[in-house]
């Protein structure tokens, strides 16, 4: 890795326990600004606590307990003095069940934007133009531009996901986490949702989270592999699965765990 | 990963093509059953349904002398044999209203804040336990504790009041039970997605959970109105009186601090305690108790119908 970097993420040693058992240990890793990079390991490893560490979602599970530092865009987020609507406002997230809230496509995208306005109504004019915005950035606009006021919940999985995407947009968030965005979909949408990653590469970090050995090597920049809560080799991505430095990183992703 | 498949038996052999889907004896023999079976689940609900339809059927029967609009809004009169159920109509009205004033903001709320804020700790638990354990406790004993802390202790005397209060008691367990069970059955991704934008718990609630369990929770709240209609022991000892006349056709009639009548309990002294009574007017009274109650239910069925109808997903 090269050194003259930015990172958008960066931890230090960070513990995480749910209770007494501890679900993430030692973590402290580096992802590199408006990159794709990506986090595989074996089911109940921590990557998806890990993601949610990055916008303290966490918090919201009950019984949990955190040391060591987090920042975002180099601020602690754990400081006293941070918002969790405004980090979260920053750093979306996207679930491996496409989550679109039981209201309109239109309403759904508007959603977080009227979360964080104090402005109750805004202009037509003004929200129409948000929501064809966050759309053609899906590449869903020209699918549901006659679908506006349906529910979000009837559409398709894959045009679900996209526009669980889509509806992070209007907040311009720096960063997208993405939970195993493309495991409830079939072939042809998880390519269309990787090609839409590839499109939001530069103006996004992105950090996706899969059991999809090909679609990390597909997709991502760079490669995290964790087993039992901690990081056990972080490369890019080429590297990573050509020439991995660790035999347990060998053996996870040539199938032996499973 | 690559299993093995083998096939847990061999397909039996057959020698005749043309036989393969004709029914043996063992098949005949299940279709038998089947039918009988059938059969027997079908009677059982005949049976179920017929002594609702005897009872309603020979209940009108009875009444059929005394029923008309006079018969509702008339106080009973001559030591109730005659007259109609004017006060004993209207008491429950007033306490099942006032109850439910009290207890289904109390029991959504503290429903609300159980679901969606309190975290898993020793005092929650407790809460829980709490009101799914009152949920079962016998009217009587709310009756008793009734008596004791409102007519006695905050001297509300035996009046509309502490009746309702004694009710409103004995109705919030169970509206604080079946308004978390609404709000459980909203998704729980619905909320994570609401989080994840930068929602607060209460943006949460008020944008998702509650209109999405707002029929459920209506539900909950109306059945508990014909169950504190129908209560008998709760009002007795904070509340009921035999006879009180009040002024007819006003339902402006009971103040909160006055004694009322009610219809389940006009119903028990005019069968059992007042002799003389015409056979009519005690029947007459059961269908008004009767058609009460189930109007009450059919109002929770249509609403909920009406607000599945809309619900969200
Ligand atoms: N809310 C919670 N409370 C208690 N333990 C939890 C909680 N969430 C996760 N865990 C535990 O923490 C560990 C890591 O879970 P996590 O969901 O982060 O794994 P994961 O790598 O995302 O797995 P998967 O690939 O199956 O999604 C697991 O052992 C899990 O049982
Ligand atoms: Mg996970």
């Amino acid at each position: 890795m090269s050194t003259d970097k930015n990172y958008s993420i960066e931890t230090n040693q960070l513990n995480l326990w749910y209770g007494d058992f501890q679900a993430l240990i030692n973590v402290s890793v580096k992802i590199p600004d408006g990159l794709i990079t990506g986090l595989i390991g074996p089911s109940g490893c921590g990557k998806t606590t890990l993601l949610r560490c990055f916008n303290r979602v966490n918090e919201r599970y009950g019984n949990v307990t955190t040391t060591g530092e987090v920042e975002i865009l180099g601020k602690n987020i754990y400081d006293a003095d941070v918002s969790l609507t405004e980090l979260r406002k920053n750093v979306g997230m996207v679930f491996q069940r496409p989550n679109p809230l039981p209201i309109s496509v239109y309403e759904n995208i508007l959603f977080g934007l009227r979360v964080h306005s104090e402005q109750r109504i805004r202009k037509k004019s003004e929200t129409d133009e948000i929501v064809e915005t966050a759309l053609r950035e899906v590449f869903l606009w020209d699918d549901l531009k006659d679908q506006l006021k349906v529910k979000a919940t009837t559409l398709q999985l894959e045009q679900q996901q996209k526009l669980c995407i889509a509806r992070l947009l209007p907040l311009k968030p720096r960063v997208i986490l993405m939970d195993e965005p493309c495991s409830a979909l079939d072939s042809k949408g998880t390519g269309t949702v990787e090609e839409l990653m590839l499109e939001l590469t530069g103006q996004y970090t992105i950090l996706i989270v899969t059991h999809n050995m090909a679609q990390a090597r597909r997709v991502s920049d760079e490669c995290i592999f964790m087993l039992i809560g901690e990081i056990i080799e972080h490369n890019r991505t080429e590297d990573l699965f050509l020439t991995p430095q660790n035999t347990k990183t060998a053996d996870y992703i040539e199938g032996r765990y499973g | 990963m690559a299993t093995d498949i083998t096939p847990s038996s061999s397909p039996t052999e057959i020698t005749d093509p043309s036989l393969m889907f004709t029914a043996t004896e063992q098949s005949r023999k299940k279709q038998l059953m089947e039918n009988i079976a059938r059969a027997i689940f079908f009677v059982m609900t005949l049976l179920m349904i017929l002594p609702l339809v005897l009872i309603v059927v020979y209940l009108f029967v009875k009444a059929a002398p005394v029923l008309s609009p006079e018969f509702l809004f008339t106080n009973p009169a001559k030591g109730m044999r005659a007259g109609g159920i004017w006060a004993p109509l209207l008491g429950p009205i007033y306490i099942v209203i006032t109850s439910l004033l009290v207890s289904a903001p109390i029991g959504v709320l503290a429903a609300v804040y159980l679901n969606e804020y309190a975290r898993a700790s020793w005092f929650t638990r407790i809460i829980n336990l709490a009101v799914v354990n009152l949920a079962g406790v016998p009217s009587i004993v709310h009756a008793l504790f009734g008596v004791g802390a409102f007519v006695y202790f905050a001297k509300m005397g035996r009046s509309v009041l502490a009746a309702s209060l004694t009710l409103a008691i004995m109705t919030l367990p169970v509206i604080i039970a079946s308004t978390k069970e609404a709000l459980n059955a909203v998704p729980m991704a619905f909320r994570e997605a609401c989080w994840n934008t930068g929602a607060t718990r209460w943006q949460t609630i008020r944008g998702i959970v509650l209109p999405n369990s707002i029929s459920g929770i209506l539900t909950g709240i109306i059945l508990q109105v014909s169950r504190a209609a129908g209560e008998t022991a709760p009002i007795m000892f904070t509340g009921a009186v035999f006879f009180k006349a009040i002024s007819e056709r006003d339902v402006f009639a009971y103040g909160l601090f006055d004694r009322f009548m009610a219809l389940s309990m006009h119903l028990y002294q005019l069968s059992t305690q007042v002799p003389g009574v015409p056979e009519a007017l005690e029947y007459g009274t059961a269908v008004v108790l009767l058609g009460a109650v189930l109007t009450v239910n059919a109002l929770a069925i249509v609403l909920r119908v009406y607000l599945r109808s809309r619900k969200r997903w």
